[in-house]
């Protein structure tokens, strides 16, 4: 029952994420004035890519071929460790966020070295700034997590939303930091503006999309699926860990679906917001990045601080 | 007793506290004058919420004098000073390009791991919880210190100065709610004496060797060459 | 109590009245009346002190001890005289066209601002006050340490505040934790009072009172100017107009030396070891070595005296920090001579350098040709203060060796050196200043050397024989501070 609800779960996860970017570009155009597209877009861009014929270069190797495969599963498995609508899943127990964090590399591994496989100028500088990027954004992550299971004694992402919860609303001086941390870890992690822009095929300022210039048909659907299940990843990472009312903690129909409700209401409102922050904040110049994770960096920092100074136990 | 068990007001200024830090280090990674002024005043303005919180959780009417008095002299009477300063100078489009800054942060999260390991002893000696911040207090003023060595300009020099007041007043909140009320005008006054007689210098320093940036304060050594 | 009061009110009339009718002709001979009357108040006021010990006003603002009334009236005693030597020398600068009327007028005012905290600082009886007092005392002198306005004294003046300001909110912040000590065993309000204090001291918790110490003496010994925290002090005292370097010398360092002592006085009471005490040996004796070195490498005749002002300091510091009664009644005689004696160098050099147009060392070319007095005054002056017999500072330097000596023998080898190489600092660079070929054109000034004549001649007095009541009232104080008497 257990692992049905675990693989549920996962399939939910999956099954939503395109359903969120829709929802956020949606958001973003009513701010910006414009015709929003159909909320379901995403699922026919998919659905368009996955009928097209992939065209390789001829200087790919297996890895350019295998690599969506990879990056795919490895997002997959990692979301199957957060919870989405309830906690104290098997899949969740049998890892812990170090795991997670652990699939997120993986992923990005497998996709810097494809962009770096056909030997393309823009593959390249994308992979060398997306590695630069990560190897910034990854310490500030880690910190702010860890600032999270110290409160939680735990790393293990299921207990520690029991924690919270069963805790009830507490002011912590440490989640403040922790929470601004992540939500500037998760901007820059997923791609988003500031330091990446997800709509634009810019040479100079790329990213994500330099890496996967060359990608097409299903390949690319797998990819774009992917980097749409790592934004919902992330956000619900947020939502659940520092808002967890609402998740179900027993595996009845009813809490089951209640929780799904309240995932989607955050989930909902978090876009919202991102489209805001999208829509007032300027891309920011690619040496400036680095200030940015810094100060991330310096907020998880904080967070771990003020729980050992702060909220010292007498 | 943990931070479970507190009342809500003692969360709150906790909280509080560690933005007052945060805002600390804000100040210290702000090149552009005007924004630092602003900071500064964001953290007058924490700590005048932080004053009126514990004044009403403890019903100390006197708190809330001191909360008035940070509200005029660190929100407003200050920054609206220093502000009309820069304007004046015509300085609010420089930017500074702070040397080291990544080296200046660390420096600044290593002193309040040290400003803890310091205080320690004093903070176990109370079961109150609100002592904890005790140590941010400290490494405000520490960190204000920090402010005036890394940056070259003179009013950020003020700014670091008027923080480190803040540090001072924030550790009389937080450990005994308050000094006795004679004191805290002593030092309210003290307070708005030094801003005055800092924009008396600033007038001079500008007058005198043509910029605010104190590296050109340069003339005089140890030992005379 | 009434003459306390009046120690109090005199210079704040006098703050009022210079403000707003500062620009009259005669200011420097009315400062000079302020301060006079000012100074027959703290007699009176000792002498009410010494008659019946200690008094504390109703309502227990104000605390009047032997300690602290010994340095009222040395305060008062060295406002007077420098007030006498201000008037002319004021005039001159005005003559020569450095100052305006607008300039002189806020000197007057804040010469006596600046006694009024001074006064403040010693009598009160509030540890709050006292900071509020002691940031008053920099805030009423850093203006007029960049009196001149040229950008060497703007930086000196800058340096000052802002090292000064600084440095004194870590005493602010050891006070907080002192008083947070003292609110832990109640009596919240009259907590800070330094007769609640005293009473309570065994109470207090000693490893708060440890910590809030370290930050008492780094705060005030900014202000002593102990080494490394002394980089302000050369450069206000050589670059503000020189009856300031004199009272800044003669007085706010030792007002400072005043506050630490006083916190020494509660922290042994409290945690009944000598912690505090060997941080102000080590500071001390740190400040007096590298003092002395760096006297040997000044080109600026006040930086120099200056610099011997850490030193003594740094000995001052020293001997109070070995504690017990002979040292402390040592340190409490340095103070006095050290305050005559500097303040009435100070008093010369200003002259010396109206006389010749410069600060600078190498251009001060002989004093005793051109003007025998002023050239006499420096070198007696100068050999009052390397510890000469018989003047005072050789007493009390030699009372400090003793109680090394009984103490901690093997610091006192290095004690003697280092009084050597201080020695060697000062004449060598006096020696020319004083006998050298004149320029040619070098003319006397008009000069009043009667507040030089009048010190040294008290500091050899008290080198050659204490007088009895003096000694009487040392004792008391000395009491006071180490819990014994030495006589």
């Amino acid at each position: 029952m257990n692992w049905l609800i675990a693989i549920l779960q996962t399939i939910l996860f999956v099954a939503l994420s395109p359903l969120l970017a829709g929802w956020v570009k949606c958001c973003k155009c009513w701010l910006q004035n414009r015709k929003a597209p159909s909320i379901f877009q995403p699922y026919r861009d998919l659905l368009k890519l996955t009928y097209k014929q992939p065209v390789v270069s001829e200087q790919a190797s297996w890895l350019f071929i295998k690599a969506p495969y990879v990056i795919f599963s490895a997002t997959v498995l990692a979301a199957t460790v957060v919870p989405l609508i309830a906690v104290d899943l098997p899949t969740s127990a049998s890892a812990d966020v170090i795991v997670m964090v652990g699939f997120f590399a993986f992923a990005r591994f497998f996709l810097a070295l494809a962009g770096l496989d056909i030997g393309t100028a823009f593959g390249g500088m994308g992979s060398s700034r997306e590695m630069t990027i990560s190897s910034l954004a990854e310490p500030a992550m880690l910190m702010a997590i860890f600032t999270l299971t110290m409160t939680a004694s735990t790393t293990n992402l299921s207990l520690a939303i029991a924690h919270v919860l069963n805790e009830g609303l507490i002011l912590r001086p440490s989640f403040v930091f922790a929470l601004s941390a992540l939500i500037l870890v998760a901007v820059a992690e997923t791609g988003r503006i500031p330091v990446d822009n997800p709509s634009t095929h810019l040479e100079l300022t790329m990213i994500h999309e330099a890496m996967i210039l060359e990608y097409s048909g299903r390949h690319l659907a797998l990819i774009e699926w992917a980097s749409q299940l790592k934004l919902m990843l992330y956000g619900v990472l947020i939502a659940n860990i520092f808002f967890p009312w609402g998740i179900a903690q027993s595996f009845n129909p009813q809490d089951l679906a209640y929780g799904l409700m309240a995932i989607m209401a955050k989930l909902a409102v978090l876009a919202i917001v991102l489209a805001i922050s999208e829509t007032l904040v300027a891309k920011m110049r690619l040496f400036r990045v680095q200030e940015y994770l810094s100060f991330a960096y310096l907020l998880g920092l904080l967070g771990m601080l003020s729980h050992i100074i702060l909220e010292a136990s007498r | 007793m943990n931070i479970e068990q507190l009342d809500f007001y003692t969360q709150a200024i906790l909280s509080m506290a560690a933005l007052v830090g945060l805002t600390s280090f804000l100040m210290l990674g702000q090149g552009r004058l005007l924004r630092l002024i602003f900071v500064f005043a964001l953290q007058g303005f924490l700590l005048t919420l932080t004053t009126a919180l514990a004044a009403y959780s403890l019903d100390n009417p006197h708190l809330y004098i001191s909360a008035v008095l940070t509200l005029v002299l660190k929100v407003i009477f200050i920054p609206w000073m220093l502000r009309r300063q820069v304007l004046h100078m015509n300085m609010h489009r420089d930017i500074e390009a702070l040397k080291n800054n990544t080296f200046v942060m660390l420096g600044g999260a290593s002193l309040m791991v040290f400003s803890y390991y310091v205080l320690h002893p004093v903070v176990q000696s109370s079961s109150a919880v609100m002592l904890n911040a005790l140590a941010v207090s400290l490494s405000v003023m520490l960190l204000g210190m920090l402010l005036m060595i890394s940056h070259r300009q003179a009013i950020a020099h003020v700014v670091g100065f008027m923080s480190i007041e803040n540090g001072l007043f924030f550790a009389a909140i937080v450990a005994t709610n308050g000094m006795p009320m004679v004191v805290e005008l002593g030092v309210a006054f003290d307070v708005l004496v030094a801003a005055v007689l800092f924009g008396i210098f600033f007038l001079h320093i500008r007058t005198s060797i043509d910029t605010l940036d104190v590296d050109m304060l340069n003339r005089l050594h140890e030992v005379d060459k | 109590m009434i003459a306390a009061y009046l120690v109090l009110l005199i210079p704040l009339i006098g703050i009022v009245y210079f403000t707003l009718a500062g620009h009259k002709t005669d200011t420097g001979k009315l400062n000079i009346k302020f301060n006079g009357i000012c100074l027959l108040a703290t007699i009176w006021l000792a002498v009410n002190v010494l008659n019946q010990g200690r008094i504390i006003s109703s309502n227990e603002a104000f605390l009047i001890d032997p300690f602290n009334v010994y340095l009222i009236v040395l305060t008062a005693f060295v406002g007077f005289t420098t007030s006498i030597f201000s008037s002319p020398y004021m005039a001159h600068e005005k003559e020569i066209g450095k100052l305006s009327d607008q300039r002189l007028k806020l000197y007057y005012s804040m010469f006596q601002g600046f006694m009024l905290a001074m006064y403040l600082v010693l009598t009160t009886n509030n540890m709050g006050i006292m900071w509020v007092a002691m940031e008053g005392a920099t805030l009423a002198t850093v203006l007029l340490v960049s009196l001149y306005r040229t950008p060497e004294s703007i930086e000196a003046a800058w340096k000052y505040f802002i090292l000064c300001g600084v440095g004194i909110a870590q005493a602010l912040f050891g006070t907080i934790l002192l008083y947070y000590a003292a609110v832990q065993i109640g009596d919240g309000e009259n907590a800070l009072l330094w007769s609640v204090l005293y009473e309570n001291a065994d109470k207090l918790n000693p490893e708060i009172l440890e910590i809030a110490f370290v930050f008492l003496l780094i705060g005030y010994g900014t202000k002593i100017g102990l080494v490394p925290l002394h980089n302000w002090l050369p450069d206000a005292h050589s670059e503000g107009p020189t009856p300031m370097s004199a009272v800044l010398s003669g007085l706010l360092l030792n007002d400072a030396l005043y506050a630490v002592v006083r916190n020494k006085m509660l922290v042994d009471g409290a945690t009944g070891s000598n912690m505090a005490g060997f941080l102000m040996m080590g500071f001390g004796l740190l400040s007096f070595l590298v003092a002395a070195i760096l006297l040997h490498r000044q080109k600026d005749i006040k930086r120099l005296f200056s610099y011997s002002s850490i030193e003594h300091m740094g000995l001052m510091t020293f001997a109070f920090g070995i504690g017990g009664p002979l040292a402390t009644f040592a340190a409490l005689l340095h103070m006095t001579v050290h305050s005559l004696t500097k303040s009435a160098i100070f008093v010369t050099v200003g002259h010396a350098a109206q006389l010749a147009g410069t600060q600078k060392i190498d251009q001060i070319r002989g004093l005793i040709k051109t003007q025998p007095r002023i050239g006499w005054g420096l070198l007696i002056g100068t050999i009052a203060i390397a510890g000469f017999p018989p003047f005072g500072v050789f007493t009390s330097e030699f009372l400090v060796l003793l109680a090394t000596m009984h103490s901690y023998p093997w610091l006192a080898p290095l004690l003697l050196l280092d009084i050597g190489i201080a020695f060697a600092g000062l004449f060598r660079h006096i020696q020319p200043m004083v006998y050298g070929i004149p320029p040619k054109d070098q003319q006397a000034i008009k000069a009043n050397l009667w507040p030089v004549i009048i010190h040294l001649a008290l500091v050899l007095w008290l080198g050659l024989a204490i007088p009895d009541f003096l000694a009487n009232w040392f004792s008391q104080a000395t009491l006071l501070i180490s819990g014994s008497t030495p006589l």
